[in-house]
């Protein structure tokens, strides 16, 4: 069987699917659905220092393959996090774990990356500077090359684990931030983070989604991701994971090829909560077809 | 227990103007309080549509739904032996022991009625026999007036226009009626007005939402709601909330 293992940071992965932030709870709650130590990883639920509600409903819109969210960072806030969902977590799960970090300033980058790496759950902090669906903060970190370092350089600063940026695409130059946050020290990156879409009611003329223009997420997204993870993969030489449309093992290996050394599946698990599982369960089988014998072997043939 | 099977559509029949019956064959086993709703997956659209499941029994289940947009718009042209992908046994549902010695009313607005039937039927088994309200906007909406009246309920009708039963909303029936426990589905507003008609008459009861989803199963946070303990998620803690819990924007 060819082989599907990968590495991010040292860390070993069974495979190189791994549920995106936000798309999968903080883990547990997927795991009525099938044991979900069959993932390479699992990337928690964005969180803040303090409680969020998130933004009023309607935050979920359709569209064509794809879909609309204005979440807004719901969660219980850190402390929370890591005293009370964490632990149900670790009942369920021995796998990967991945801290999802966002916050309005860089002070709370900083605390709430601390809090993580102190609580021995999460391997990976994933530092989240381009969620669209906040104001004053969140993605403003991530369309600045320098506010994106000057994040990357704060927490690496204070923590032990490896840093991981997840970069936002709603920038004219995605390779320019990658760079930064490399030089400024970033172990990994992940992108990407959802574009920004709308979506307006045809007969009231008013948006359909609460705060108009928000997150835009799933398949129809899926040629600007690879197109970005292409282009920074040719510029960086820390780890990228692979974020955007990704629905099935034929995805996986265009990202691969794009220079991804693992990949992360967001808005499919809504829709079919075994995408993850089918997509482990295929990858070996299309690897085999196409006479793929390593997803190492193939990391970033696109280039050659 | 929430489940992912393939159901094959029996019947798919109009009861009321854009109003649907379809009775589904598959496996029912995840099913286990009525208010419970499935969430399905139509060809070409992304999202999965969630609708409650108005009755069940071992070989399958019965959806009522309105064509509302494109999606209902296209399984009202789904035929019988036709297959739809559903996840089931979603959401907690209405507890039917909450109401257990009290007079209790069921109070239904447009596509709030279906998830009321299942729990006539089972308030029925318990030895507490409802009386049901229902309310729609004209004549040609209404459905399931005699169903509920078949199961032994009183049925007292409310439409806007007046064109069948009480001229007016259900709280207009409502209003006159003695009960100490309810369960309401339907329109926010519909639900405001009996909460606040019924806490004037010291009645307590269950409030079925409604809100937009992406996943239906707990894992997006795009379902949130306000509630007196906190924020909660429509589609794993509800739909199904408490008159003591519920918060109105
Ligand atoms: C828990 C629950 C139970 C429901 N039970 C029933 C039922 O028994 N019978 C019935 O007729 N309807 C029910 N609805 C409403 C039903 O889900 C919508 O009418 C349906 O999704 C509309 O889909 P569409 O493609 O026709 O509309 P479109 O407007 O084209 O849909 C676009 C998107 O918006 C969503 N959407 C649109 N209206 C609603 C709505 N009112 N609530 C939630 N999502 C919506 C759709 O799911 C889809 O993702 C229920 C909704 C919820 C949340
Ligand atoms: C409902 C929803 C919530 C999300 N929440 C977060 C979040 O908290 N933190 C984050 O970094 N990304 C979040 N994202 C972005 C996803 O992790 C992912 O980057 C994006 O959706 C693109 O991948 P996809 O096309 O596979 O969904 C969210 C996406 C969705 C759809
Ligand atoms: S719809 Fe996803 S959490 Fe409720």
């Amino acid at each position: 069987m060819p082989d599907i293992s990968t590495t991010l940071s040292g860390i070993p992965l069974p495979n190189p699917v791994i549920p995106a932030s936000g798309t999968f709870g903080f883990g547990y709650e997927m795991a009525s659905w099938y044991d979900i130590n069959v993932l390479g990883g699992i990337a928690l639920k964005g969180t803040t220092q303090n409680a969020r509600f998130g933004n009023p409903t309607p935050r979920i819109a359709e569209c064509a393959s794809g879909m609309l969210n204005a979440v807004g960072l719901q969660n219980p806030g850190v402390e929370a996090v890591i005293a009370e969902e964490l632990p149900k977590l670790r009942r369920v799960y021995s796998g990967l774990a991945i801290a999802n970090i966002s916050g309005f300033g860089i002070e709370e980058y900083v605390y709430t990356a601390k809090k993580f790496d102190e609580d021995d759950t999460a391997a990976i902090l994933e530092v989240n500077v381009s969620c669209p669906n906040v104001q004053h903060g969140g993605m403003a970190f991530g369309t600045s090359p320098g506010a994106a370092a000057a994040v990357t350089a704060a927490v690496k600063k204070e923590v032990k684990k490896p840093v991981y940026i997840k970069l936002s695409p709603n920038v004219t130059d995605i390779a320019e931030v990658a760079l930064a946050c490399e030089e400024a020290g970033a172990d990994g990156l992940v992108l990407i983070n959802t574009l920004l879409g709308m979506r307006i009611h045809p007969r009231t003329g008013k948006p359909i989604v609460s705060i108009g223009s928000c997150g835009f997420s799933g398949p129809a997204i899926k040629p600007v991701a690879l197109r970005m993870v292409y282009d920074v993969c040719k510029v960086v030489n820390i780890p990228v994971i692979g974020v955007g449309g990704i629905a099935t093992a034929d995805d996986v290996l265009e990202f691969v090829s794009a220079g991804a050394s693992a990949v992360q599946v967001g808005s499919q698990n809504l829709v079919d909560p075994f995408a993850c599982p089918k997509i482990i369960e295929e990858l070996p089988k299309v690897m085999q077809q196409y006479g793929i014998t390593s997803l190492n072997s193939i990391k970033g043939r696109a280039h050659t | 227990m929430t489940k992912n099977a393939i159901y094959t559509i029996e019947t798919n029949q109009p009861i009321a103007n854009d109003v649907f019956a379809m009775r589904l064959a598959g496996p029912t086993g995840a099913l286990v309080a009525p208010g419970q709703f499935v969430n399905i997956l139509l060809n070409g659209f992304y999202l999965r549509r969630p609708i409650s499941v108005c009755d069940w029994d071992e070989a399958g289940m019965l959806l009522i739904y309105k064509i509302l947009g494109k999606g209902t718009a296209q399984m009202a042209t789904m035929q019988p032996g036709q297959t739809l992908n559903l996840l089931t046994g979603l959401g907690n549902g209405f507890t039917v022991s909450a109401a257990t010695g009290k007079p209790t009313v069921l109070v239904g607005g447009g596509v709030g009625v279906p998830p009321l039937f299942s729990l006539a039927k089972q308030l029925i088994t318990a030895g507490n026999i409802p009386e049901v309200v229902l309310g729609f906007r004209s004549s040609g909406d209404v459905f399931y007036a005699e169903e509920f009246a078949k199961l032994g309920c009183k049925v007292h009708l409310a439409t806007e226009d007046g064109t069948a039963g009480t001229k007016g909303f259900v709280t207009t029936a409502l209003q006159d009626m003695a009960y100490d426990y309810y369960y309401t589905c339907g329109p926010n507003a519909m639900l405001q007005a009996v909460h606040a008609l019924s806490a004037q008459k010291g009645a307590a009861g269950q409030l079925s939402f409604e809100e937009r989803m992406g996943c239906g199963f707990g894992a997006c946070m795009g379902c949130s709601c306000h509630t007196q303990v906190g924020p909660k998620r429509v589609c794993v803690d509800g739909p199904v909330f408490t008159s003591e819990e519920v918060v109105f924007a």
